[in-house]
Formats: structure tokens, C-alpha cells, sequence
């Protein structure tokens, strides 16, 4: 005691005190924290929602609204569902760089845990579809010959014999679906983003979802093998009339110029 | 000739020369090689357009019988199980799984089809490239005008045997396209249905398609072309070969190499080498992947389905035309589409006729084997600009989805860029390269007359500053002078000798106005004359 009381006019005894109190606080929250971490489990889903109207607030509500109910420049966002948010957001369409015929994809720049406080919010201003587990969309399994003839029904029309991508009515395209994930695929089928038409478990079940991906996957990827040589973009005649005209009929071209070039000559003695 | 008779034959000949005899003595191939071994021919590479055309036809030829080994033309629906698998299982034709097998199981079997469909485009491509030289050089004028004609007769005959090529392996874009075509055929007044009944034995697409089109396309169609073939080089030996003018170039020569040896030399190296490029082309480069299309089903459809390039413009041409319809008495006129298919027959029509018109103008009967430069005849090559002008932005109007997500365009912007350009674009095209001609013609009239702008400048003694022109060769300023130029033609006096007035008839005066809009004043530069190049090289100094 003696030591304490001879040392407290110390200059560092007031530091000392304040670490003391200090730890003394932090242990008394840390006491506390237990009753806090109950009511945090109980509210994650809360925790979420209220990040993501954060989120929401800075990137999505000049257009879709402070309460996501639209505005003229954006549709309503109520029942969307948290699928179409993971879509939009994931693939980079959402939020949009400029008003257009189509929002383009580009880069992303949410983190997936970002999205799903996003799509939390979203989920929470009704009901609406919901972002599928790799359960649903995995193509592990699926039957790709029934894919593809399922795609050439259903979306072909659009994105082209394979998914190259097509043109729309206006400047509105169907995207290529090049190198798209399978989340996403199936998240584009359940929600119907911009122009596309949506495919409900009604219309098409996850069964059938799975074998489309399957298809997408195994025809149009960058590990898709392409006996025939160079795909030329695979969009059909107009690329093989373009290429047949420049380099087959170019290059022979070069070759009678190259022909007529060497011709025999009087010798001269 | 090889009569040999026992006395002269002590010493024994040659074992090619016994041949040879043998062969004379049969098929008088003596007096066939003397004819025609030494057979001149012109050196310009414009004059190998045609040998592409004839050697991607000969590889058509091969690859195609190599093709029928395997091809089923039957539409008998089978359950594929070969080994693509994203196909197995999916019910199809027979033509489209023996088309899967080709590419897929037979040893060699997409090469070959590669090579054959590779080898069409080309051969398309290199008849019309053939076709615009033949035109832009004059080459149709008498006495041609037939081959003239049997060369327009391939092409045409060349774009259905590709489409029904085309059609034969029935996948989902093949049958888009014979849908497409059945449309049009539908679009016909009154024959239409009975014609599309006749042609698919029944309602589309029916069981006998794929069949009909195979006997069409591997005998019918290129039998006709094959002899056709024949024919135009029949022609071309007989009326042997035009040349560019130059000096000791006359419509009554031909200044060139023999046939044998530099010709024969010459001709055979290139086939290999055509038949390189394409082979090449061929092992590198896919061309209708029918793998991933599917099978033919009426009930769906993919974006992006054109014809091959040489049907575009037909392609094109519906494309663009507004869906117009007349109903009348229950019956529907499409002129959406039927305005197009005529449109289309007008185009083609518009080449065929050509020579016929332009010699009606002319009225030259007289034989021409002496080529004219595209800028001598300034209404001719500005007329067959604005053709091609067309052609062209119909192609665009074929592939207007194409150049909508390639170029981030929208197709309705696109569309009505073509409809006006159609119109717009060739009246243009006519009026810009009439132009250039006679800016061209000028100034070969300028080199004639003044020489060659050397670079050099000179500065004379009182400080002008001169640049030397370098005359011209006797030679060049020959190549640069001698094009004929015509002299409108005049419908004559209106009163005969006699004082008795005579009508023109229409026709007459349509043929006077047109040939002064050819070769009138303006429409192209008189070029020099030899008092005009002596009065300037007469030593005046200079100009």
C-alpha cells in the first residue's frame, strides 16, 4: 500500500489510472457482451437487412427509390426477390452506369457478403424469388442432350444456336453466355432480368434448369472443344461469308497476283 | 500424221512415241495438240480469277463424291447415338446424324466437309469477283456475249446448288432457311401454293425434302454446271483470250505465252495451290459447326440464322422491306415478301441482260478482243459500282443482327439505314465513281500530253520556279491512247432527202438520250490527239 500511495504523484500514475479504467470498461462490456451476442443471433437476418438499406441507400435508391417502391427513372423493387438482386448486382449490371435500351454487364464491385445484405434488404420488401444453392443450379448430373433441346426451344431464339448472343428490337440484345456461372443462368431463368422473359419452377422445373446449364456449359465455355478449327465467333453464315471473302478469296487473290508475278521470260543471250 | 509403214520402221521409236501413235491413230490427238498446244495465252492476274472459280469447282467435285459415300439423304427420324455428346439421345433425321457422322466418325470426314463447304463460298465469291472483272474490263462485248451468258447461267445455277447443299444436312438453321425460301415461294401469286406443295411433296417441311434436294444437288444442278463449264471454256478457246491494250496489242492478236508449256505449267501448280489455300483454310477454320445447331424441328428457331453469303442479299432484301399485305376476296398478297423475290429475279436479270443493253446503245457490231480500263468507260463501271453499291448494303441488310451486336447498334436503325441506302446508295456510288473515271481519264490525258511529274523542281533564270515532267515512252502513251472513244449516237436528221418528214420512234430517241448520257459531252474526256501532243512537244518551251 505503501508503494501505491509513495508513487501517486508519479507523472505516469494518471496514465496508469486511465489504462486501469480503460481495461476495467472493456471488461465490464466484455461482460456484458454474452447478453449482446444473444440478441445479435437473433437479428442477423435484422443485422443484414439494415446493411444492406445502407447499401441500398448509397448505390440503388437515386433510382429505385428510397423504400425501392421506383421512381420514373427505375422499376419497383418490390417482390423481386433476393435472386434478381444477386443477378443484377453479381453480374455487374446493377447499379447501372447510365440509362440505355440494356443495361450492359461489366465489373463487379459489391463483395458476395455486400450482395446478400443487398439481397437481404431487397428479399425484405416482399416476396419474390429466391437466390438458389448450389444444390439447385450445380449441372453435376444433368442431361445436356435435353438441355440443348430444351435451349433451342426456350432460349434460342434469342441467344442464338449455342448462347453467342443475338440482337432485340431498339439496341436491346440477348448477352452472350459465354463463361456465365451456373448460379447466375439460373438466376436469369427464375427472375427474367431486363428483357428476358422468366421461367418459374412452374413453367420450368429446376430439373430442367439444370440440364440448360449442363447444355450452356458443355457447348459454349472456354474449355468447349471446337472440332471444325477456329469458331469464327460462332454466329453462322455472316462471320464464314466475311472470313471466305477476305481470306479465302484474298489470299487466292495474293496467290494469282504472285502466279502472274513469275512468269517465264525470253532468255536473253 | 502417223502413218507408219513397215519400211520406215527399221529403227524402234520411243516407248511415249508408240504411245502417242497409238493414241493419234484412235483419237487424232496429233492434229487436237498442234491446234492448240501453241494456243496463246495473255499474262495478267486478273485473267486467273476465272481458273479459281474452275479449280474450287473441280475440289467441290471431289470432296462432294467423298461426302455421298456417307450422307444418308433419308428423313426418317432416328435416335442418335453416336458419339457428340450433347446430341445422343435426340430423336432426328437420318440425314442429320449421318451429317453428324461424317463430322464426328468418319475418318477424315470433317476435313472433307470443311474443304467441300469452304470450297462453295470461295467458288461463289471467285465468280462474282470473275464476273465484275469480265464486266469492269468490257470483256462481254462481241463476240462473248454468250459466254457472257453461260457464266451468269453458273453463278445463278452455283447459288441454288449451294442452298440445297446447304439444306441437305437438315439442321435447325438449314431448315430456317428452306422455311424461308418455302415463304417466298408461298408469296407467289396463285402458283405459289401448288409450287410448294409440288416441291415438298405436301405441307412443309413433309418427308421428301431432304431427298429431293440431294438428287438436285449432287446431279441435277451440278451436272447442268458441268457441262456449262465445258462449254465456257469451249468458248474461251475459241474465241481466245482478251488482253489489256499495250503496244503490238491488236483486236487481231494475242500477245502472251503458249499454252504448252508455261500455261499448262502454270494452270496445274495453281490448282495445287488453290487447293492448298483452301485445305488450309479448311483444317483451320470451322464452317457450319451443324453439331451444335440440332436437329430440325418446325417448332423452334435460333437468332443469327442466315443463308450463306451468297444468298445475303435475297436475305437481306426481305429483311428490310416493310411487312406489306393486301387481303382481297379471301386471299392474301405477302408483298413483304413477294416485292423482294422480285426484286432479287430484277437483280440478277440486270447483269444477264447488260451486254444486250449496252450493245443496243452502241450499236457496235463489230468484234472486241482488246480490253477497255474501267475509266475509259466511265458510265459502264460507275453502273456497275452502283450495282455492286446495292448488292452490298443488302448483304448488310441480311446481316443486321450480326452488325447490331457487333457494332452495338440498334437493328431498327440499321434496317432503315439499309431501306434508304438501297435507294440513296447506288445513285450515289453512280454519281462518285462516274467521277473518279473522268478525273482518271484526265489525267492520263495529262500524262499523254505533258508527261510523267517527275519531283523535279527547276528554277529558271528569272526565278520561276518549274517543275519537270518527264515524258512518256512512245510505248505508255500508246497503252494511254489507244481506247476507242464512241460518238453518241444521233437520231438523225428529221427530215430525209426528199424533204419528207420522219418520226423518230420512241425507242430511238430512248437510245439517242442514253448514248449521249454514255458517251456525250462531259461524260467522258476526249483524249489526245496527235496534232494536240505535236503543238505541245513542238518546242514551244514549256506550256
Amino acid at each position: 500500500m505503501k508503494k501505491l500511495s509513495a508513487r501517486r504523484r508519479h507523472p505516469l500514475a494518471a496514465v496508469v489510472v486511465l489504462l486501469l479504467a480503460l481495461a476495467a470498461t472493456g471488461g465490464l462490456y466484455a461482460a456484458f457482451a454474452p447478453a449482446g451476442k444473444a440478441q445479435a443471433d437473433e437479428t442477423a437476418q435484422s443485422l443484414a437487412i439494415e446493411e444492406g438499406k445502407k447499401l441500398y441507400t448509397v448505390g440503388c435508391a437515386s433510382c429505385h427509390g428510397t423504400g425501392g417502391q421506383g421512381t420514373t427513372d427505375g422499376p419497383s423493387l418490390v417482390g423481386v426477390g433476393s435472386a434478381a438482386v444477386d443477378f443484377q448486382v453479381g453480374t455487374g449490371r446493377m447499379p447501372a452506369q447510365q440509362p440505355g435500351a440494356q443495361v450492359p454487364e461489366k465489373r463487379n464491385i459489391y463483395s458476395q457478403a455486400e450482395i446478400d445484405q443487398l439481397a437481404a434488404y431487397v428479399a425484405s420488401l416482399g416476396p419474390g424469388p429466391i437466390t438458389p444453392t448450389e444444390k439447385q443450379y450445380s449441372p453435376q448430373g444433368a442431361d445436356i442432350a435435353r438441355g440443348g433441346d430444351l435451349f433451342r426451344t426456350n432460349c434460342a431464339q434469342c441467344h442464338n444456336f449455342t448462347g453467342a448472343g443475338g440482337a432485340l428490337t431498339h439496341g436491346k440484345y440477348a448477352p452472350p453466355l459465354t463463361d456465365v456461372s451456373p448460379k447466375h443462368i439460373y438466376e436469369a431463368m427464375q427472375t427474367g432480368p431486363q428483357n428476358m422473359p422468366s421461367f418459374p419452377d412452374t413453367i420450368m422445373p429446376e430439373k430442367e434448369k439444370k440440364d440448360i446449364i449442363a447444355y450452356i456449359r458443355t457447348v459454349n465455355d472456354d474449355r468447349t472443344a471446337t472440332p471444325g478449327g477456329f469458331a469464327l465467333g460462332g454466329v453462322g453464315p455472316v462471320s464464314e461469308g466475311l472470313f471466305g471473302w477476305i481470306f479465302g478469296l484474298g489470299s487466292l487473290i495474293a496467290v494469282a497476283v504472285w502466279v502472274a508475278a513469275h512468269t517465264a521470260k525470253a532468255k536473253k543471250s | 500424221m502417223s502413218t507408219t509403214t513397215a519400211s520406215d520402221s527399221k529403227r524402234k521409236a520411243p516407248a511415249g512415241e508408240r504411245v502417242a501413235d497409238w493414241a493419234d491413230g484412235r483419237l487424232g490427238i496429233y492434229g487436237l495438240a498442234k491446234a492448240n498446244m501453241r494456243k496463246i495465252f495473255p499474262d495478267h492476274w486478273s485473267f486467273m480469277l476465272g481458273e479459281i472459280c474452275l479449280y474450287s469447282f473441280i475440289i467441290i467435285i471431289l470432296t462432294g463424291v467423298y461426302l455421298t459415300l456417307f450422307f444418308h439423304p433419308s428423313m426418317n427420324e432416328i435416335e442418335y447415338h453416336g458419339s457428340y455428346v450433347p446430341m445422343q439421345g435426340i430423336r432426328m433425321t437420318e440425314a442429320y446424324a449421318s451429317t453428324l457422322d461424317i463430322s464426328f466418325d468418319v475418318r477424315g470426314g470433317l476435313l472433307i466437309r470443311q474443304i467441300h463447304h469452304w470450297a462453295a463460298v470461295i467458288f461463289l465469291a471467285g465468280m462474282f469477283v470473275h464476273m465484275m472483272r469480265v464486266f469492269f474490263t468490257g470483256a462481254f462485248r462481241k463476240p462473248r456475249e454468250v459466254n457472257w451468258l453461260f457464266g451468269f447461267l453458273l453463278l445463278v445455277l452455283g447459288m441454288f446448288t449451294g442452298f440445297t447443299g446447304y439444306s441437305l444436312p437438315d439442321d435447325l438453321l438449314s431448315g430456317t432457311g428452306v422455311r424461308f425460301t418455302q415463304g417466298a415461294i408461298l408469296s407467289m401469286p396463285i402458283v405459289g401454293t401448288y409450287i410448294s406443295m409440288f416441291l415438298f411433296g405436301g405441307e412443309f417441311p413433309g418427308h421428301d425434302m431432304v431427298a429431293r434436294f440431294y438428287s438436285i444437288h449432287i446431279l441435277l444442278l451440278p451436272g447442268i454446271m458441268l457441262g456449262l463449264v465445258v462449254a465456257h471454256l469451249i468458248l474461251v478457246f475459241y474465241h481466245k483470250h482478251t488482253q489489256f491494250p499495250g503496244p503490238g496489242r491488236t483486236n487481231n492478236n494475242v500477245v502472251g505465252m503458249p499454252l504448252l508449256p508455261v500455261y499448262m505449267a502454270k494452270a496445274g501448280g495453281f490448282f495445287f495451290l488453290v487447293f492448298g489455300v483452301i485445305a488450309v483454310i479448311s483444317g483451320m477454320f470451322t464452317i457450319n459447326p451443324i453439331w451444335t445447331m440440332g436437329p430440325y424441328r418446325p417448332d423452334q428457331v435460333s437468332t443469327g440464322a442466315q443463308p450463306d453469303w451468297y444468298m445475303g442479299f435475297a436475305e437481306g432484301l426481305v429483311r428490310v422491306m416493310p411487312g406489306w399485305e393486301i387481303n382481297l376476296w379471301g386471299h392474301t398478297l405477302v408483298l413483304g415478301v413477294f416485292i423482294p423475290l422480285v426484286v432479287f429475279g430484277l437483280m440478277l436479270a440486270a447483269i444477264a441482260l447488260y451486254p444486250f443493253i449496252e450493245a443496243w446503245i452502241t450499236g457496235d457490231k463489230r468484234e472486241h478482243h482488246i480490253l477497255d480500263r474501267p475509266r475509259n468507260a466511265p458510265t459502264r463501271t460507275a453502273l456497275g459500282v452502283a450495282w455492286v453499291t446495292a448488292y452490298m448494303i443488302m448483304l448488310v441488310g441480311g446481316g443486321n443482327d450480326i452488325f447490331a451486336t457487333h457494332f452495338h447498334l440498334s437493328i431498327n436503325a440499321i434496317t432503315w439505314f439499309v431501306r434508304i441506302a438501297f435507294f440513296a446508295g447506288p445513285v450515289i456510288a453512280f454519281i462518285v465513281t462516274k467521277r473518279i473515271c473522268l478525273g482518271l481519264q484526265r489525267r492520263d490525258r495529262d500524262k499523254v500530253l505533258h508527261g510523267r511529274e517527275s519531283g523535279i523542281i527547276k528554277r529558271l533564270p528569272h526565278g520561276e520556279f518549274v517543275e519537270i515532267h518527264e515524258p512518256l515512252s512512245q510505248a505508255q502513251r500508246y497503252s494511254l491512247t489507244a481506247h476507242e472513244q464512241y460518238t453518241p449516237a444521233e437520231i438523225g436528221p428529221t427530215v430525209d432527202e426528199n424533204g419528207v418528214e420522219r418520226k423518230p420512234t420512241r425507242m430511238q430517241k430512248l437510245r439517242a438520250k442514253l448514248s449521249k448520257g454514255y458517251y456525250g459531252e462531259g461524260n467522258q474526256i476526249p483524249k489526245p490527239t496527235v496534232e494536240e501532243y505535236q503543238e505541245i512537244t513542238s518546242g514551244h518551251g514549256h506550256h
